[in-house]
């Protein structure tokens, strides 16, 4: 079976591994435009009084940074992951639903695709200048985000994008969950799953109970906006306060759906390159899954502020102090897998390090707002903003670029360079605490977030100008990083199958894999299949031609018809209407009608 | 001052050069409410600064002791250990306890109640400024808050329009200002000065323009203040500049909005009576000097994005500007 080239290949192409490479560039592009957002946040911040971007466009910036780094960059390369890697370390030869996965990559392509579009089209709104994008903060908190206050299409774009990719996380999150438990090779036991494959089921799990919440919250704004009904208004007996109920319910789940995942990666990592098993395996994968379950309890730490009264606040406080028990539970396993272990620096590892020495300070920053009083200094000022950095940058990225640079040979069948990488490591570390260590200190002097602008007299000037100097060295370092994946197309070394020694099926097979995965199902025995530990011997890797011919259905158009219906449908309301509303909903009938009646040969 | 405090303080002067003052500080806190705040903080800082070096330098020695060398033996697969699983697990639950208890504490401590003697301010947010109204006295002001040094004060918060925050770092923690629910806070401030804050929950277009200021002033200080505000406008002398002023507010579109006792009942914007006694203008934006007073009046969404009060249509003529600045400047 040959691999189909061209570009119809990928536009239909349902397999699980350039799903991955799909969910990669496209995150990747997303990320670099969340990024651009950022640095220009920064230098309109760099001196008091910035006169850079006027404030309507720099609340757009920031809503938009936030809502494209979480939605749009950071699950996403999560998804990327788990599309390459999950099927591979499961042993399987694709996910369980090939076609839905299809789906899901392209409905989170025309979902950030539809959010970003409103940076462009304001004359299509009359709005008197170009960009009508997002303006109410990635929480869009309610009643300043109902018609009567944003009366734009502004938080509109924001409500329909948000919704659709939700159902793009939603169908993802299916599979996922049907594919680990039920593609397992024969032998993988849940207690032999590696890892990352473990965080990921988590992760999923999380994904499917979380994204409804918001998906209810954000049904009920858009009733508001569209058709008047009064969920979230005052005047009608309603409170705004309901928003941030639902909002933070999915929210904190949500900073667990990005940060899991990152730890997954660290826990394949550190093994293979401190040549040890994982120390305390099962101890990591249940504080995983105890993480998962108590970030249902502690939604209202974000909501010290409100005056939930001070029993909420009491117990609400214990939740989320107690989240730090199994999560530095994990901490202590990662130092203990190095402990004693042969440990080679390369890049990958750096960035796994990396991200346990900058998450620890995430993590104790959160401890300190976990308590309500001090929480009522700290909240929405720009401490707030050190910390969320220090878990989503020094935690989540620094994890995912871990996974980047471990399985990126795989991936590709090319190794990156490691002194670039490791040029790339040493700048985003020292750029990302230049840019985020002062805002500790910004914040306790008294700077709010979510501010366009602030006075000279508050005496944070050369704070900022610090910090705006770090976003410049982090934006370096990813330049650094993109010249280094572009150069391994043309120079880099070629991949062995295993080029780190890994202990998982995924370095059995040839980098990259072939279309088939595995030409033989491999059959597990242990959790660490390919090394040899004092209980048994390394397994054989399947052979390099499959003994027998393997049946791999082809490609299909329809999940991406059907994907495209939906972008269509939130026009309608974008642009009142009616008819492109029964366009939108002829292409997603149609398409998953023609979908489901498509044969698996085409 | 804690030494840690005296350390962050000699970090931040040092990297922000000009060495402060910082108005809007949470680390010199000047009230009951700001000190059990700052306590609570302290200790839990300690607490996290002392496990960041552990954990930290625990790391650290890992990494330089068992990096790769030649020759080194392939490390023995441990794949863990039951007692150590339940050390690690006890010993940050341990060490939570240490941060709960006196969490709890000052929750229940700073929860708003105030004795029956309290000064009590009703604080509402409005899209961008700030209304305080003192119920006993019957006196209403904007965006700079007046309170006795030494005696309780509870704010009762609320919101006209969307959701803020009422945030005056030095005096203690904020509050959000919600519509249709009251919030209280209660502090005693122990230092006579003038403190800055801001709303500190996001609010649309001028969020950041949204500013305050509480003077806390000596007893008979804040009785001079609020026998001022109680009294009547004053009346511009015949043929003065600001009696011209004052016909020009009368027969333009400024008392729709906002209220001088006497001349006008609007209740859109802020209460107008006293307003040349203010220190600011355009919530805590712009020094209260007729420069920045003319400028605001002609053209306030160019000053403060978003503003509510717009471009008169049509414009003021200068001099009717001229005229209505000498006329607010002398509402002191």
């Amino acid at each position: 079976m040959s691999e189909a080239r061209g570009l119809t290949s990928w536009l239909t192409t349902t397999d699980h591994k350039r799903i991955g490479l799909l969910y990669f560039w496209t995150a990747l592009a997303f990320f670099l435009i969340g990024g651009i957002e950022a640095l220009f946040i920064r230098v309109q911040l760099a001196q008091p009084n910035g006169q850079v971007v006027s404030a309507e466009t720099y609340n757009q910036l920031f809503t938009m940074h936030g809502t494209t780094m979480i939605f749009l960059a950071l699950m996403p390369l999560g998804a990327s992951f788990f599309n390459y890697m999950v099927p591979l370390q499961i042993g399987a030869r694709d996910v369980a639903f090939p076609r839905l996965n299809a789906f899901s990559y392209w409905v989170f392509l025309f979902g950030g695709l539809l959010l970003n579009a409103s940076w462009f089209v304001g004359p299509l709104f009359h709005a008197g200048m170009l960009n009508v994008a997002p303006d109410g903060g990635w929480f869009g908190y309610a009643n300043l985000t109902e018609r009567q206050y944003s009366p734009g299409p502004n938080i509109d774009f924001w409500v329909l994008g948000l919704q659709i990719l939700g159902i793009s996380s939603l169908a993802a999150g299916f599979n996922f969950i049907v594919t680990i438990l039920n593609m397992r090779a024969p032998g993988m036991k849940m207690m032999r799953l590696p890892a990352f494959t473990w965080m990921t089921l988590v992760t999923q799990f999380l994904i499917i109970t979380a994204f409804p919440v918001i998906t209810v919250g954000l049904a009920f704004l858009m009733f508001d906006r569209f058709f008047g009904t009064h969920f979230y208004v005052r005047e009608a007996g309603a409170t705004p306060i309901l928003w941030q109920h639902l909002f933070w319910l999915f929210g904190h789940p949500e900073v667990y759906i990005l940060i899991l995942p990152a730890m997954g990666v660290v826990s394949d990592v550190l093994p293979t390159f401190s040549r040890k098993p994982l120390f305390g395996y099962p101890v990591v994968v249940y504080s995983g899954i105890l993480i998962g379950l108590m970030s249902w309890g502690v939604w209202s730490h974000h909501m010290f502020a409100v005056g939930l009264g001070p029993i909420a606040d009491s117990v609400f406080a214990a939740t989320t102090m107690l989240i730090a028990v199994p999560t530095g539970v994990k901490i202590f396993n990662w130092i203990a897998t190095l402990w004693g272990g042969d440990i080679r620096g390369t890049t990958a590892l750096h960035f796994a390090v990396g991200f346990i020495a900058m998450f620890i300070i995430g993590g104790l920053s959160g401890v300190t707002h976990a308590s309500p009083p001090a929480d009522l200094q700290q909240t929405d000022t720009y401490y707030v903003v050190a910390h969320i950095h220090y878990v989503f940058f020094g935690g989540t990225i620094f994890g995912l670029f871990a996974g980047v640079y471990y399985w990126w040979p795989k991936m590709t069948g090319r190794l990156l360079d490691e002194t670039l990488g490791k040029v790339h490591f040493w700048l985003q570390f020292i750029g990302m605490n230049l840019a985020f260590f002062p805002m500790h200190l910004i914040g306790l002097l008294g700077m709010p977030r979510r501010v366009y602008t602030y006075a000279p007299e508050l005496g944070v000037g050369t704070l900022n100008l610090v910090s705006t100097i770090g976003a410049f060295l982090i934006a370096l370092s990813i330049l650094i990083f993109l010249v280094n994946l572009w150069r391994s197309r043309t120079h880099g070394q070629p991949a062995p199958n295993d080029p780190w020694g890994g202990a998982t099926l995924e370095w059995s097979v040839s980098s990259p894999p072939p279309v088939y995965n595995f030409s033989v199902i491999p059959t597990v025995t242990n959790r660490l299949p390919r090394w040899s530990t004092e209980r048994h011997g390394p397994m054989r890797d399947p052979p390099a031609v499959p003994p027998e011919p393997i049946h791999v259905p082809g490609g299909s158009w329809w999940p991406m018809v059907a994907a495209l219906g939906l972008p269509v449908l939130a026009l309608a309301p974008l642009t009142q209407t009616l008819w492109v509303a029964f366009v939108g909903a002829a292409l997603l009938i149609a398409g998953v009608y023609a979908w489901a009646f498509q044969p698996f040969e085409v | 001052m804690p030494r840690y405090r005296l350390w962050l303080l000699t970090v931040a002067l040092w990297v922000s050069g000009c060495g402060g003052p910082f108005p809007q500080t949470t680390l010199e806190p000047r009230s009951d409410f700001g000190s059990a705040i700052d306590q609570l903080f302290t200790g839990i800082f300690w607490w996290a600064a002392g496990v960041f070096l552990v954990v930290e330098t625990l790391l650290v020695i890992t990494l330089i002791r068992f990096r790769h060398r030649e020759g080194r033996p392939a490390p023995k697969p441990t794949h863990g250990h039951t007692l150590m699983e339940i050390a690690w697990t006890l010993a940050p639950a341990a060490i939570l306890v240490f941060v709960a208890v006196p969490t709890v504490r000052t929750i229940f401590a700073t929860a708003g109640e105030a004795p029956a003697d309290a000064l009590k301010v009703d604080v509402i947010g409005h899209q961008w400024w700030w209304e305080f109204r003192y119920r006993e006295l019957g006196l209403v002001t904007a965006n700079e808050l007046h309170v006795p040094l030494g005696r309780a004060v509870q704010l009762s918060i609320t919101s006209a329009d969307v959701i803020h925050a009422f945030w005056a770092p030095p005096l203690g923690g904020k509050r959000d200002a919600i519509p249709g629910h009251v919030n209280r806070i209660a502090f005693r401030a122990d230092r006579v000065g003038v403190y800055d804050g801001q709303c500190a929950e996001f609010c649309g277009a001028s969020h950041a323009n949204m500013r305050l200021r509480v003077v806390v002033d000596s007893d008979s200080g804040f009785g001079r203040w609020a026998t001022v505000q109680l009294a009547g406008p004053a009346a511009p002398a015949a043929g003065t500049l600001a009696e011209r002023g004052k016909a020009v507010f009368a027969r333009s579109a400024c008392i729709g909005c906002h209220t001088i006792q006497g001349v006008s009942p609007g209740v859109i914007g802020p209460n107008l009576t006293h307003v040349g006694s203010r220190a600011t203008i355009a919530s805590g934006l712009f020094p209260n000097d007729s420069a920045h007073l003319a400028s605001w009046i002609a053209d306030a969404p160019a000053l403060k994005p978003g503003s509510l009060m717009t471009r008169m249509k049509p414009p003021l003529k200068d001099d009717d500007i001229a005229a209505l600045v000498a006329y607010l400047a002398s509402l002191k």
